[in-house]
Order: C-alpha cells, then sequence, then structure tokens
C-alpha cells in the first residue's frame, strides 16, 4: 500500500515536472507595433514602430515589452532627427522596456477563443528613468494566438524629458500611446 | 528503495522549487532574440555642411533645405565698418534629398555673380554595434561664374566660365558629442589665370564638431592646400558654433574665406586666419519636408 502511495507520488512528480519543463505557456512577438502621439497647438507629431519585441507568460501574466528607440519612423525627417538626438537621446538611452504583470491574469482562458480585458501594472524605463505604469488592454484569443491591444498616456516630464519654450506650441507633455501585438507560441 | 523514493522525491521538489522562483522574477525578453536589424549613427553633424565644405551628413528622402549663406567684410576694418557688417557677400541654396542617400542642390553666390551645383551620394553609413565604422560620402559639383569677360577683344569659350571639384568625405561619430572628418577634395578649374599655373587644386578637408549642450556645438572647418595653390592664396579656416533651434540650423562662425561654394573658398581665399583676417558669416538653414517620407 505504502509503496504505492509512494509511486503515486513519484508519478505525479515526474508528471509536474514534465509538464513544467514543456509547458508551452509563453507567447512572444518580435514584430508588435508601437505608435505614439503629441497633440501641440500648432502640430500634432506621431511616430509609429513596427519592430517591437513582446513576450508574455499566460502561466504567470509576466508581460514584457522591449523597443529600439531608432526604430521610431515619424513622418518629417526633421522630427526623427530631433528625437533621437534631443529628446529621447538614443545614443545614451537605446532601448525603453516595459516589465509588468496582468494583474487579473486568472480571468483569462488563453486555451479558449475570445476577448478579455486585461489590467496591467509594471514598470516602464525610458530616458534612464523608470516610473511605474498602470494601463487597461485587451487581450484577444483566436485560434491560439494572442492579440494585444493597449492605449495609455505618459508624461514626457516623467521620465526627464524637456521641451524648450520654443517648442512647446508644437508638442505637449502629454504623449498617447498605443500598443498593439499578435503574439505566437514561443517554442522553446 | 526508501532511500531512492527520498533522493527522487527531493530532487522533483528542488526542481519545482527552482522553477517557482524562476517564475517569480523572469526575464522574459531574454527568452527571445533581439532582432538583428541594423543600427546606423546618425547625427553626427547638426546640419549637411561642417561650415563652408560638405559634411557626413546627408539630408532625409523628401527633404528640402534652404541655405542663406553670408559673409561679411572683416573685422578688423574696425567701427567705420561697422566690423565688415556693412560688407556683405552672400549665397542662396537649394538642397534636396533625392534618397537618404542621394542629394543634389544648387546655388547662386554674389561673389563673381557664381552659379553652383552639386551631387551627393553615400555609399556607406556608419553603423553601431557592427557594420562599418565609418561613413563614406562622394561629392561632385560644378561652379559657372557669370561675370561679363574681363577681356572681349580675344575669343572667349564658355567652359572657361566653368570649374568642377570631387570630393571623398570619411567621417566618424567618435561620441555623442564627438565628431571628425577627413575629405580630400580636388577642385580643376579650366581657366587659371597664367599659363604655367596648374588648373587642379588639392586640398584635404578637416571637419570636427563638439557638441556643448544639446542644441548648440562647436565646429572647425580647416581645408589646408596640399598643391596646385592659386598664388597669394591662404588656407581656409573657420570655427564657429551651431545653434538649433526647431526647424532652424543657424552656423554662426568667424572665418578668413568669403567663398561660398567649393571652387571660391579653396582657390579664392587670400586672407590669412593668423593674422587676425577675420570675417563674420552665417549659415541659416530651414529644412522643409515636401514629400512624404517612406513608411
Amino acid at each position: 500500500m505504502s509503496f504505492l502511495i509512494k509511486k503515486g507520488i513519484i508519478s505525479c512528480c515526474f508528471v509536474l515536472m514534465m509538464a513544467s519543463l514543456m509547458a508551452q505557456d509563453k507567447y512572444f512577438t518580435k514584430s508588435g507595433s508601437i505608435q505614439f502621439s503629441s497633440k501641440g497647438v500648432i502640430e500634432t507629431i506621431e511616430a509609429s514602430h513596427r519592430s517591437v519585441t513582446c513576450v508574455l507568460d499566460s502561466k504567470t501574466g509576466d508581460i514584457q515589452f522591449a523597443v529600439l528607440m531608432k526604430g521610431f519612423e515619424f513622418r518629417k525627417a526633421m522630427m526623427q532627427e530631433h528625437f533621437n538626438e534631443n529628446y529621447v537621446e538614443s545614443d545614451k538611452y537605446p532601448k525603453s522596456e516595459f516589465r509588468g504583470q496582468i494583474v487579473n491574469n486568472s480571468e483569462i482562458d488563453y486555451t479558449k477563443d475570445g476577448s478579455y480585458t486585461a489590467h496591467i501594472k509594471g514598470k516602464l524605463t525610458l530616458h534612464g528613468q523608470t516610473k511605474d505604469v498602470e494601463a487597461d488592454g485587451k487581450i484577444t484569443v483566436k485560434g491560439g494566438k494572442l492579440l494585444a491591444a493597449s492605449k495609455f498616456k505618459i508624461l514626457m516630464s516623467d521620465y526627464d524629458i524637456d521641451i524648450p519654450g520654443s517648442v512647446t506650441q508644437n508638442m505637449s507633455d502629454t504623449i498617447n500611446i498605443s500598443v498593439n501585438c499578435t503574439l505566437e507560441l514561443l517554442q522553446q | 528503495m526508501n532511500k531512492i523514493t527520498y533522493i527522487l522525491l527531493t530532487a522533483c521538489l528542488v526542481i519545482m522549487a527552482t522553477n517557482a522562483i524562476q517564475a517569480q522574477e523572469q526575464d522574459l525578453l531574454s527568452m527571445v532574440k533581439d532582432s538583428a536589424k541594423k543600427e546606423y549613427a546618425t547625427g553626427a553633424f547638426k546640419s549637411s555642411r561642417v561650415i563652408n565644405g560638405q559634411s557626413m551628413e546627408m539630408l532625409g528622402k523628401g527633404v528640402l533645405d534652404v541655405r542663406i549663406l553670408h559673409r561679411f567684410g572683416l573685422i578688423s576694418d574696425g567701427a567705420k565698418q561697422f566690423f565688415g557688417l556693412d560688407q556683405a557677400t552672400m549665397r542662396l541654396g537649394f538642397d534636396y534629398g533625392i534618397t537618404d542617400n542621394l542629394s543634389v542642390g544648387v546655388g547662386r553666390s554674389t561673389l563673381n555673380k557664381e552659379l553652383d551645383g552639386f551631387l551627393k551620394f553615400r555609399p556607406l553609413r556608419q553603423g553601431i554595434g557592427g557594420g562599418s565604422p565609418v561613413a563614406v560620402v562622394l561629392v561632385t559639383g560644378l561652379t559657372v561664374q557669370t561675370m561679363p569677360w574681363a577681356d572681349t577683344a580675344r575669343k572667349n569659350y564658355f567652359s572657361s566660365r566653368v570649374a568642377y571639384y570631387y570630393q571623398i568625405i570619411i567621417g566618424r561619430k567618435f561620441s555623442k558629442a564627438f565628431s571628425l572628418q577627413v575629405s580630400p577634395i580636388m577642385v580643376h578649374r579650366n581657366l587659371v589665370a597664367k599659363a604655367d599655373q596648374d588648373n587642379n587644386t588639392l586640398a584635404l578637408g578637416i571637419g570636427g564638431r563638439l557638441k556643448l549642450s544639446k542644441r548648440t556645438a562647436f565646429v572647425v572647418d580647416y581645408h589646408p592646400i596640399l598643391a596646385g595653390r592659386e598664388p597669394g592664396t591662404k588656407n581656409p579656416l573657420s570655427m564657429g558654433f551651431d545653434i538649433e533651434t526647431g526647424g532652424h540650423v543657424f552656423q554662426l562662425h568667424f572665418s578668413n574665406s568669403i567663398g561660398m561654394n567649393e571652387k571660391a573658398f579653396l582657390t579664392g581665399t587670400t586672407d590669412d586666419f593668423w593674422k587676425g583676417d577675420i570675417r563674420f558669416g552665417f549659415n541659416l538653414s530651414r529644412v522643409f519636408q515636401v514629400a512624404k517620407k517612406k513608411r
């Protein structure tokens, strides 16, 4: 009897171990997109990025983003140069990262097609400054893929990015950020 | 048997525990390789010119750069000439970026009523974390002076008005603040004053930038003449400040040269910087995005 129990426990352990080692619960993309805009009195400054890296662990709800600042594309070459040179200082701070968690991860069923609201909390590092960020987003499960989308706002002043007096009419301190990623299963 | 069971159980628990710990503070981003996208150094110079000479910077695609250049009289002329500001020569120019690596430009100078045009091509960009350590830029241009002929008695040819120049710029942005370029340049004048004179003038351009703040920089532009010097001319030397204000770049500087195209400043600089023959000048550059950038 006791031998059987022991055998049972060992089997269980093995099954759990195998499950945790072989678990296919991480999703990723390297071609996510981020758009941002800053609405000034005179003009709206917009940029987009199409090589955003995002990894999501459906088991823990951990979600992380990384983006190379130089990959943001603007309509005007001059804006792009000023963005890299004067505002985010891309040579000094080439990358921006977000590391956070889906707070209500348990409410999302990654195995079932459907649309779920996700509350995300985490830390955004930009221009060498790290700040807490909270955002609401939507995760749509469809055919084994995840569509993650979110919109949120940050303040440039929070990240030590200053706007010179001469261009305060051209942009605002508030940056609207929109994220769209299609995540696929990460094969390990 | 019992022993083995315990060992196995412990091993299982340890592995599970480490898994749990990993889950606590895992670095998900390290699981996917960074996409090996090529990155290039940008903003080595604020403008497409160091001061007089072309810089390793290119205009973006679809960008029109309107350039208004002034060179004033000698500061040493004193208060009577308002330190040279009473006399000005100017050049009005339009540069356009056909692609990110190919630009054209035309200009007109009041000095010698000269027209000039150039083609600027960048075959090699400076990479970041791999790629080329330097940028290579090729420039070729021509100038046409349109003054009335000095001697109308002799037969004059249009080709005598024309000069050409060829330049290779090799530059590197060493750090956020410091950029340096060398640019051998040859000017060929179809007509020179004397028969025994060389039509070709060879110079070595040296241009440097030191950023003082995000929007200001100190720049030096020096062109020692190596061969074929026009008699009586000196090496053009300019130094000044780049000041950026939104869409404008102001280049304020002091120099001994008055010419604002390559032929003019390499074969027509008669003042000696080190003897105090210095003039104030400025380049004003205003860029407009006239065509849509690729998305």
